[in-house]
């Protein structure tokens, strides 16, 4: 119920003040029985509030299987017509009913990883200055404050901002070191892309950061350290499995990136043969086709594509689980 | 707790309320092409006005809309493009093709001076197969004696994404260049041999804008709309015809089938642009299907004859081309044929 002050919440509620833990204990266990007095009686039980829990658990996975299912359905006909060769087939030509997800299968991990790598840096550094330097004071919540409000901006805004001036800028760039000079490639896709995942992985490594124990810290300092060698050899090992989660956080949101991509990165369903050439992603190709789409392959093979995208995605969480969980067990 | 169970109690009722099932008698529902879109805003805006009767037109493209029209989901569906023969089977029963106007597509490029380029066919074709890299090219330059063509580096730009714009331009393609037909052919989304993507007519027109030396096509009223440069194209009789209203509307002077499923790309008309096309509204003819009623079939109908007579005048301001007289005749036909349990819903 947004709008409402509190003591106006309150008195709506029936005077359990939301944040008086004294009144939410009242409400939750006192109730008034026939004959006016006050006892004992939880509305909401240990057995059915785990019961609730587990069932919140249970529905985020049937959804899943459920996604998972109607991309397997829905994308039968094309399975059925083409098999296995679908994912290293090269063309995608809708008028001859051939298709093939291999170019945008690798415009999506050349992207995506590219991005990843020139991310990393500027995300490290951030969760450093922000964790271990400046934790409080009016720099830090601003600069805190602006990483996350790149999160916010919406996927569209980067495109046309990447159209309107990343595009002229890397064209210039194309031109002096004599490329063909399109200005839209994989190399602007995995700028746009960077810029948008930094933000990920730079509150989880904040996060981390600062919750490595003082005493660690202070017990290498006292036995001579630098402050980077503080860093190198007692935070960041300690941190390591966050740092990576959000490392992991980030890949993910640039794999499934739509609009940014689709608007920079040149849209030829060819494999790309430089970073600076023009190729397509996976989710590009879905966005741009699949209104027109008519028939019963070529629909299919769209849904295909989206499937084959969703278990990448699955792939490389799993991965980065199984580096997460080994790199955490080795301390 | 008992407060908040009433007051979700009292949000779903009033949300049945809400609902419009009553308003939906009298509301037409259609979906597709966005190539008319501006258009039929326009023209639903005012038969609402004057009729009463709501028009609900969904711009998903023509891909979506024939779907829809398959699926029985729309009152009428919009295509730029005519039905291929596995969309016809799935209908089920015929579908008639109203056009309602006309659009063309003109090739617009980025030179210093924005100098009037003329094209051959042969050109056209050579330039999207990737065989032209530079504009001063003998293909080009022999068409524009006289004309300053620049040596610069030739980038090409098409659509990116799948519409009735890339079809009517690859149609054209595949009638005056074997090879392109033989090796691209014709369709909404297209295995281009060269060029880069741009989502939409916006997206062609900002690239082609930004990328010195490119070449792209876009929708004749966009280009109007925005003061871009484009070029002439030589037609079937030989002559260089400059994209117009008037050009159009000519292209549209031949004989035409009593379907109006026909393409007006390579016209013969001697004054025509070759690259024009219709937009059609979809709707099938024997309106006794599902639960629909006579009164829903006659609104229909109603509104297919108006858009046909009294609101092509809404077409030349917005730089839509109107039905030319013969055309006219012949969607007016075609309405008529519309019928309900046999029977003609037009007196």
């Amino acid at each position: 119920m947004e709008g409402y002050g509190e003591e106006e919440l309150a008195g709506r509620m029936g005077h359990a003040h939301p944040g008086n833990i004294q009144g939410l204990a009242r409400k939750a266990f006192v109730g008034t029985s026939a004959d006016g007095v006050l006892r004992s009686r939880p509305i909401l039980s240990e057995p059915s509030f785990r019961k609730l829990l587990y069932l919140s658990g249970i529905f985020a996975i049937v959804l899943l299987l459920a996604i998972l299912l109607s991309l397997i359905a829905a994308s039968v006909p094309a399975i059925k017509q083409i098999g296995l060769s679908f994912l290293v087939n090269r063309v995608w030509d809708p008028v001859a009913g051939q298709f093939g997800s291999l170019p945008f299968l690798a415009g999506t991990l050349l992207t995506s990883l590219l991005a990843l790598l020139i991310a990393i840096f500027f995300s490290l550094a951030v969760s450093i200055f922000l964790g271990e330097y400046s934790r409080t004071g009016a720099v830090s919540s601003v600069i805190k404050g602006v990483v996350e409000l790149l999160a916010g901006i919406p996927s569209v805004i980067y495109g046309f901002w990447g159209l309107a001036f990343l595009v002229p800028a890397v064209r210039y760039v194309e031109m002096r070191i004599h490329v063909a000079p399109y200005g839209v490639g994989i190399l602007t896709a995995a700028l746009i892309l960077s810029i948008m995942i930094i933000p990920y992985s730079a509150s989880l490594g904040r996060e981390v950061i600062s919750l490595v124990p003082a005493d660690l810290k202070e017990a290498a300092l006292s036995l001579g350290a630098t402050r980077f060698e503080v860093i190198r050899k007692v935070i960041l090992p300690y941190a390591r499995s966050g740092i990576l989660a959000g490392v992991l956080l980030s890949l993910g949101r640039a794999l499934g990136e739509t609009m940014a991509v689709t608007m920079v990165i040149g849209n030829s369903n060819m494999l790309p043969k430089s970073i600076f050439a023009p190729a397509n992603t996976m989710a590009s190709i879905i966005a741009n086709e699949f209104t027109e789409a008519t028939g019963k392959v070529y629909l299919a093979s769209l849904v295909e594509v989206a499937l084959v995208l969703f278990v990448v995605t699955a792939i490389i969480n799993i991965i980065g689980k199984i580096i997460i969980i080994r790199m955490s067990v080795e301390r | 707790m008992g407060r908040f169970k009433e007051f979700l109690f009292v949000l779903i009722a009033l949300s049945g309320l809400v609902s419009p099932s009553f308003a939906q008698e009298q509301e037409i529902l259609g979906a597709g092409a966005s190539f008319p879109f501006l258009l039929y805003s326009k023209m639903f805006d005012i038969y609402g006005r004057e009729y009463g009767v709501k028009v609900n037109y969904q711009a998903i493209g023509s891909g979506g809309g024939i779907r829809q029209l398959i699926n029985k989901t729309v009152d009428f569906g919009g295509s730029d493009v005519v039905m291929g023969e596995e969309d016809l089977k799935a209908a089920g029963a015929s579908v008639i093709h109203v056009p309602i106007c006309a659009g063309a597509i003109v090739i617009t490029y980025n030179l210093p001076g924005n100098p009037e380029v003329r094209l051959t066919p042969d050109a056209v074709a050579d330039i999207y197969l990737g065989r032209v890299r530079k504009w001063n090219d003998p293909r080009i330059v022999s068409s524009n004696q006289g004309v300053p063509i620049p040596d610069l580096p030739l980038t090409v730009i098409h659509r990116s994404d799948g519409s009735g714009t890339t079809f009517i331009f690859s149609d054209y393609l595949s009638k005056v260049s074997r090879d392109w037909h033989a090796t691209v052919g014709r369709g909404t989304a297209l295995n281009w041999p060269t060029g880069l993507g741009a989502k939409g007519n916006t997206g062609v027109a900002g690239l082609v804008r930004q990328t010195p030396g490119s070449v792209g096509y876009v929708e004749l009223a966009y280009a109007l709309r925005s003061n871009m440069a484009f070029g002439s194209v030589k037609n079937r009789k030989g002559r260089f015809v400059r994209p117009s209203i008037a050009s159009t509307s000519a292209a549209m002077s031949i004989d035409l089938p009593s379907d109006m499923m026909v393409s007006l790309t390579d016209t013969e008309a001697p004054e025509g642009y070759p690259l024009a096309g219709f937009t059609w509204v979809l709707a099938y003819k024997e309106q006794a299907y599902q639960n629909r009623t006579e009164a829903k079939a006659r609104e229909l109908v109603r509104l297919f004859w108006w858009m046909t007579h009294e609101g092509q005048k809404y077409a030349e301001p917005m730089e839509y081309v109107p039905l030319s007289k013969g055309a006219g005749a012949k969607a007016e036909a075609l309405v008529r044929s519309v019928t309900y349990d046999g029977r003609g819903l037009l007196r």
